[in-house]
């Protein structure tokens, strides 16, 4: 495949609008929250907490980063809440935790705050982990849907489909399969890959400002609209205002192109 | 068909596909269709054995392995094309096979990936083996890190005689539950102080620094050879609790570090009451042999262009990423990265979100090839680092990179099958080696 070559001397996006404010943080902070990154951060969810930052500060928003461990105090006041996928093991730890944060993310969830929960962290949000071994991780509920160990992992690049958000792009690699409760609203639908139980054609979750998901790849880099939304809403609940300046996702939309077009 | 003449066969086969150029597994399936059991037999002629090395970075690691040994006398039989296939052994057998069919070799040193080993101690049973690290390279065709903790855990316990496991990473130390009773444990490790420089892919977001094999409250266990310290080429061990001092040429720090796998392994193999021959200098003609490795294929292999060096990093994890991008000061070189997401790299690229690089803002990446391209380009902007050029076309991106450096000396970090097609592309302008 060939392409024409774009020269970005410095920052590709420099010179669009979002130049304006000058990263200068004036127009507020954000507490944004990275749940369990030392236990789940494997895919490259790090990808997303840096989306997150970098497009608030690129608008002028000071970005305050604060990463929540099992045992650490909750910090109830965050904005914005985003967390990722583990091994086994680290799920469990994991689980045991979130019984604790619990009654206070649902407080969180009732009053609109925006979260992020990717993979495992996704799986923990719905009622329970029914591993094949039969043992049950009970979850927290967030989520109408349960979870089941499946015999072979579902792998590769994945693409959905959704009203709200438009095509969906990233890789999923999990071994659960998902069971949306009959309410449940998906995030999206399967246009290409598994999605939650590779089966009902669904991906994902939806409830208030939670979205649940497989995808990683990572997911917000290449979901800029996700990424956005995620933004808008914790904006929006802080300074009572949600217009955020645009900026230039061309890169995002070529990788996009790519990666749908890639071999699952 | 008999069997000297299957062998003869599979020869014939491999002496066509080597002529084509084409690829080192092909006469090895051959020989396994015909003739099911053919790697086992040869090997259990060796009289000191079979050992395996497993993990990331094997291919360096096994290539010093190999020539510590030989410099021992040892005659070594190895699978020196980086198929690590059981047929890619099988290939490498038939190479080695005179037509009359005599093997001529003391011992084996195969490197094989993890799957792999699992299929290949079924068969034969190492006396030794290696065991390097666990890392997420391998994660989108095994599923879990701990999938591949488990394949190791199989080789570990095929093993015979000893084992040599890396302290450092809890999921190989762990390994030391899984041997045999009678197969002995031998560690190599770091001293404190380096052990923050060597994230697992465990450590990347942990904010405590890396989590050791000790952190479950007990002593680490004394280590076989320990890396001390290092400056550039000059590199410190605690050999048995005793200093020793080597020069490694080889480029990146975990290559440093897995010298002292090499190292121990090798000293673990010719230990007394092994009755493997040995040189008279012991661990001194070891050290001095250290010295004399160069790199294996893609491991930070140097190629002329006009009397500039082009260095060719093989990158496929986050904490190889990240040491490959410390072990030099990025401002000095023209840099190019080509991810590819085929089958053998690994499609998925999120583990390029892990790995940080802030250390190229200065000096910018000259240009971004490969088929996920795109990919790259996004996640150097979200690190404020200057792209000049994206171009998925990695031979077109290469003639452009060369041009662009002027002379400065050049580093490319790629993915395998990236490096695969740069090292074909780069014979039309350098003398490439053959692999």
């Amino acid at each position: 495949m060939t392409t024409t070559t774009p020269m970005f001397p410095t920052a590709p996006d420099s010179g669009a609008p979002e130049a304006h404010f000058a990263e200068s943080g004036g127009q507020g902070e954000i507490h944004l929250v990275q749940l369990y990154p030392r236990d789940m951060n494997i895919y490259g969810d790090w990808g997303n907490t840096l989306t997150l930052k970098r497009r608030l500060e690129k608008r002028g928003y000071s970005v305050k980063l604060t990463d929540y461990n099992p045992g650490d105090s909750f910090p109830a006041d965050g904005d914005l809440f985003v967390g990722g996928g583990g091994q086994d093991s680290g799920q469990f730890r994991v689980m045991e935790d979130l019984q604790k944060i619990k009654p206070v993310l649902h407080e969180l969830v009732r009053d609109g705050v925006p979260m992020l929960a990717i993979c495992g962290l996704y799986q923990l949000f719905g009622h329970e982990f029914r591993t094949i071994a039969g043992q049950v991780l009970p979850g927290i509920g967030i989520f109408d849907l349960t979870t089941v160990g499946g015999e072979t992992r579902l792998i590769g690049n994945i693409v959905t489909e959704s009203e709200t958000f438009g095509t969906i792009i990233g890789y999923e690699n999990h071994s659960g399969l998902t069971r949306l409760g009959d309410g449940q609203e998906p995030l999206g639908r399967v246009v290409s890959g598994a999605g939650n139980d590779g089966e009902d054609g669904t991906e994902g979750a939806v409830t208030r400002e939670v979205i649940g998901t497989y995808l990683h790849g990572s997911l917000l880099p290449k979901n800029p609209v996700l990424a956005d939304h995620l933004i808008a809403t914790a904006v929006r609940r802080r300074y009572s205002h949600d217009h955020l300046e645009p900026l230039n996702d061309a890169l995002a939309a070529r990788a996009r192109e790519v990666a749908a077009a890639r071999p699952r | 068909m008999s069997r000297p003449l299957v062998r003869l066969l599979g020869q014939g086969v491999r002496a066509a596909t080597a002529l084509r150029g084409g690829g080192s597994a092909f006469p090895g399936l051959l020989m396994e269709k015909l003739h099911p059991g053919f790697v086992a037999e040869q090997l259990a002629r060796l009289p000191h054995g079979v050992v395996v090395v497993s993990g990331t970075n094997g291919k360096t690691t096994t290539k010093m392995a190999v020539q510590l040994l030989e410099s021992q006398g040892l005659k070594v039989f190895t699978n020196r094309t980086g198929s690590n296939f059981v047929r890619g052994v099988a290939a490498a057998l038939l190479r080695e096979i005179s037509l009359t069919g005599r093997f001529d070799a003391d011992i084996a040193v195969l490197e094989l990936d993890e799957a792999h080993a699992v299929h290949f101690v079924r068969e034969v049973k190492p006396r030794f083996a290696l065991l390097l690290n666990v890392m997420r390279d391998q994660l989108d065709r095994f599923g879990e890190i701990d999938t591949t903790r488990r394949m190791l855990a199989q080789v570990a316990a095929a093993t015979t005689e000893a084992v040599v496991l890396n302290r450092e990473d809890p999921r190989i130390a762990s390994l030391a539950d899984d041997v045999q009773p009678g197969t002995d444990v031998y560690w190599y490790g770091l001293s404190e102080h380096l052990r923050p420089m060597f994230p697992s892919d465990d450590d990347m977001r942990a904010v405590d620094g890396p989590v050791t094999a000790a952190a479950g409250g007990q002593p680490a266990p004394q280590a076989l050879v320990e890396l001390t310290d290092f400056e550039a080429t000059d590199v410190e061990f605690l050999v048995h609790g005793q200093p020793a001092h080597a020069n490694v040429h080889l480029y990146g720090v975990y290559n440093v570090y897995n010298a002292a796998g090499a190292l121990a392994l090798a000293l673990t193999v010719t230990d007394d009451g092994r009755n493997v021959p040995k040189s008279d200098a012991g661990l001194a003609s070891l050290l001095d042999e250290l010295a004399r490795v160069t790199p294996a294929f893609g491991r930070g292999e140097t190629i002329m262009i006009d009397g500039a060096p082009l260095q060719l990093l093989l990158v496929k994890n986050p904490a190889g990423f990240r040491l490959s991008l410390a072990s030099a000061k990025p401002e000095a070189y023209a840099t190019m990265i080509a991810i590819n997401d085929e089958y053998a790299d690994g499609r998925d690229v999120s583990w390029l979100w892990d790995v940080e690089f802030e250390s190229l803002r200065t000096g910018g990446v000259d240009l971004v090839t490969g088929t996920r391209a795109w990919d790259m380009a996004l996640r150097l902007d979200y690190d404020q680092v200057p792209v000049h050029a994206v171009e998925p076309d990695l031979t077109e991106s290469l003639h452009r990179f060369i041009a662009a450096a002027e002379g400065r000396p050049m580093r490319v970090f790629c993915t395998y099958t990236a490096m695969l097609s740069l090292r074909r592309a780069l014979r039309a302008v350098a003398e490439v080696p053959e692999i």
